[in-house]
């Protein structure tokens, strides 16, 4: 298996690494936020950021030092930096680690953000399931804000960062930028329609930047390395290392730590220890459940932002979800759609009524009640919502529906005409221990 | 009243994070709902005062997000994950068994008022599945002897050790 040399995950990987703020800094931590305030300006963190080619690690893939620069160089405005660490993208668990098992990384990185925009306060919107990981921000940023890394007078710099832990409650949809905003304005997680975007009117109006955990993992090690060696990481345009989350039927799931750039077969054979033996992979989902469908064909595919777009699915997440051939397409459309329609906030029509329309004839097909016209019907309901909603759900929600009919037809056709599901319902059984 | 002294005391800290009150809200929720098992129409009404809002912002708010709850539940609420990566790996068979073992259905209380059991979406958690959560903890890589102990635990202790501690996968990183 090719080594790579880790970037995010080296200080949890070392043995012993208990992941507090003495670990932290015994493993050079805290070096760069020290860096930045004696010798950049924040233009110069904008540019150093620039410069390394760092794209967001949330889903988008946006230029974060791009992102940074269209917040207006006002003094006399406000700005709020917000942490998007509301991982709830089907397939993906990655953000989860980084928060549990190296806080002070995730919060030396806030900190060089909100340096770089002049956010006195940044909000951390961790999904309120993370009980846990909730925990163990607080504890570090108590542990932070003692030694006065934290606070009114950062490093004895005499510049102002407050962070505080905003639980979410349960929804999905809070981790779309802006609908985050809302949740914590204290409102339902509806997204905003979008101009005007938060860099210029953002939380409580004013000018915002949302960047997602492991996003903000990469800055100390851009300050402290150069942008110039991240840059050389990965590929031109999707430099850096990226965490994979590998789940579904592979060997060894997991957090995989890799170059962008490697082939889809590389990550799944050799990091995740291949599909379960005995079987085969009939289809791959390569960055989360809102990207549509791979089959083995892809599997030389690169993981780079450019390379899945031009393959017909996205990046993404970075959540790889694996499935061999015991798993019948269907029914994997129909549970993503069981996300999907239990997920729709409900703001657009589009959405909120096209994915229960989907769920139900997904269900009725997958239940051997399909009719002919249903993939004819389901192909133009995709079409009336991808594209015609506030926010990029509506994309989702249709990505597994048409990859699979896609891929797959000949699959929906069947459950039609023999009015059952060809592959059976499979309910996995639970192992005894 | 339905907050508590305390409770009110621990909302209105929270005030001085935030320009506006209302951000508050889901933190207000939350220590509601820890108060008193689920939201009171009381207690929603308590804090839409506290947070200078009117009830339907509240109540609207309330039950938008999957983790308040307007009917009692039990002292252990299971939530299984059912989304894809989860139900390639046995999530349907973890309700079946957690069905059977409890005599309830998804969605029902035990009798004795000790479980509840419902099905969520991702929880990120999607390489240990079978997973669930129950309260605060996750529980993860399940099988049926596992589930076994956990009840077993909780029933006797309030608590269980075989919940998941500070997250790494895989395990042999650690």
């Amino acid at each position: 298996m090719p080594n790579y040399e880790k970037i995010l995950l080296k200080n949890m990987e070392t043995p012993g690494y208990t992941g507090d703020l003495a670990a932290y800094e015994r493993a050079g931590g805290y070096q760069a936020i020290r860096k930045v305030l004696k010798e950049y300006k924040p233009e110069q963190v904008i540019e150093t950021v620039k410069k390394s080619g760092l794209r967001g690690r949330g889903g988008a893939g946006f230029p974060t030092g791009t992102k940074w620069g269209f917040i207006p160089k006002d003094p006399a405005l406000t700005k709020y930096l917000c942490v998007n660490a509301d991982e709830s993208e089907p397939g993906t668990f990655k953000d989860r680690q980084l928060i549990d098992r190296d806080p002070h990384q995730m919060l030396e990185g806030t900190l060089i953000a909100a340096y770089a925009i002049s956010a006195k306060v940044a909000y951390i919107y961790i999904r309120g399931e993370f009980a846990l990981g909730a925990r163990l921000l607080e504890r570090a940023i108590v542990e932070a804000r003692a030694k006065g890394y934290i606070g009114k007078n950062v490093f004895g710099s005499g510049i102002e960062i407050e962070i505080w832990v905003h639980r979410g409650a349960g929804a999905y949809i809070c981790g779309e930028e802006t609908a985050l905003l809302e949740s914590i304005e204290g409102k339902r997680g509806l997204p905003r329609a979008k101009p005007p975007f938060p860099a210029i009117n953002g939380l409580y109006q004013k000018p915002t930047v949302v960047n997602n955990v492991e996003t903000l993992s990469n800055l100390p090690h851009i300050i402290m390395r150069g942008p110039e060696w991240y840059a050389a990481i990965g590929t031109q345009k999707s430099p850096g290392m990226r965490i994979f989350s590998v789940s579904g039927h592979v060997k060894r799931p997991g957090n995989y730590e890799v170059p962008l750039g490697i082939s889809l077969r590389e990550l799944i054979d050799e990091h995740a220890g291949g599909v379960r033996d005995g079987h085969r992979i009939k289809a791959i989902i390569p960055g989360g459940a809102s990207a549509a469908f791979f089959t083995p064909e892809h599997l030389d595919v690169k993981l780079d932002f450019e390379s899945i777009a031009q393959a017909g699915s996205m990046l993404g997440s970075g959540g790889v979800t694996v499935m061999d051939e015991t798993t019948c397409m269907v029914w994997a459309a129909y549970n993503l759609l069981g996300f999907f329609h239990h997920e729709s906030c409900g703001k657009c029509t589009p959405c909120r009524e096209g994915s229960a329309w989907l769920y139900h004839i997904l269900e009725r097909i997958e239940h051997g009640e399909g009719r002919p016209e249903d993939l004819a019907q389901m192909e133009r309901l995709c079409g009336n919502i991808a594209g015609k909603t506030v926010c990029a759900f509506g994309d989702a929600e249709v990505a597994p529906i048409l990859s699979t009919l896609k891929h797959f037809r000949d699959e929906y056709e069947a459950h039609i005409r023999e009015h059952r599901c060809p592959i059976g319902e499979g309910v996995v059984a639970l192992a005894a221990r | 009243m339905a907050l508590s002294e305390a409770g009110i005391g621990r909302i209105r800290e929270l005030f001085s994070r935030y320009p506006d009150k209302r951000s508050a809200m889901l933190a207000a929720l939350r220590i509601a709902q820890e108060e008193q098992g689920y939201l009171t129409e009381e207690a929603m009404g308590e804090i839409a005062v506290l947070l200078e809002q009117t009830p339907v912002q509240v109540y609207e708010t309330a039950t938008f997000y999957t983790m308040f709850s307007l009917q009692p539940l039990g002292k252990h609420v299971i939530q299984v994950c059912r989304t894809l990566s989860c139900a390639l790996v046995g999530a349907d068979g973890l309700v079946r068994y957690l069905e059977q073992t409890l005599g309830i259905k998804a969605g029902e209380t035990t009798p004795d008022g000790l479980f509840s059991l419902k099905t969520v979406e991702c929880l990120a958690a999607c390489g240990a599945g079978p997973m669930m959560q129950i309260n605060d903890d996750y529980y993860e890589y399940l099988t049926r002897e596992k589930i076994d102990r956990i009840l077993a635990d909780l029933k006797r202790d309030g608590r269980s050790s075989l919940a998941t501690g500070p997250f790494v996968i895989p395990l042999q990183m650690a």
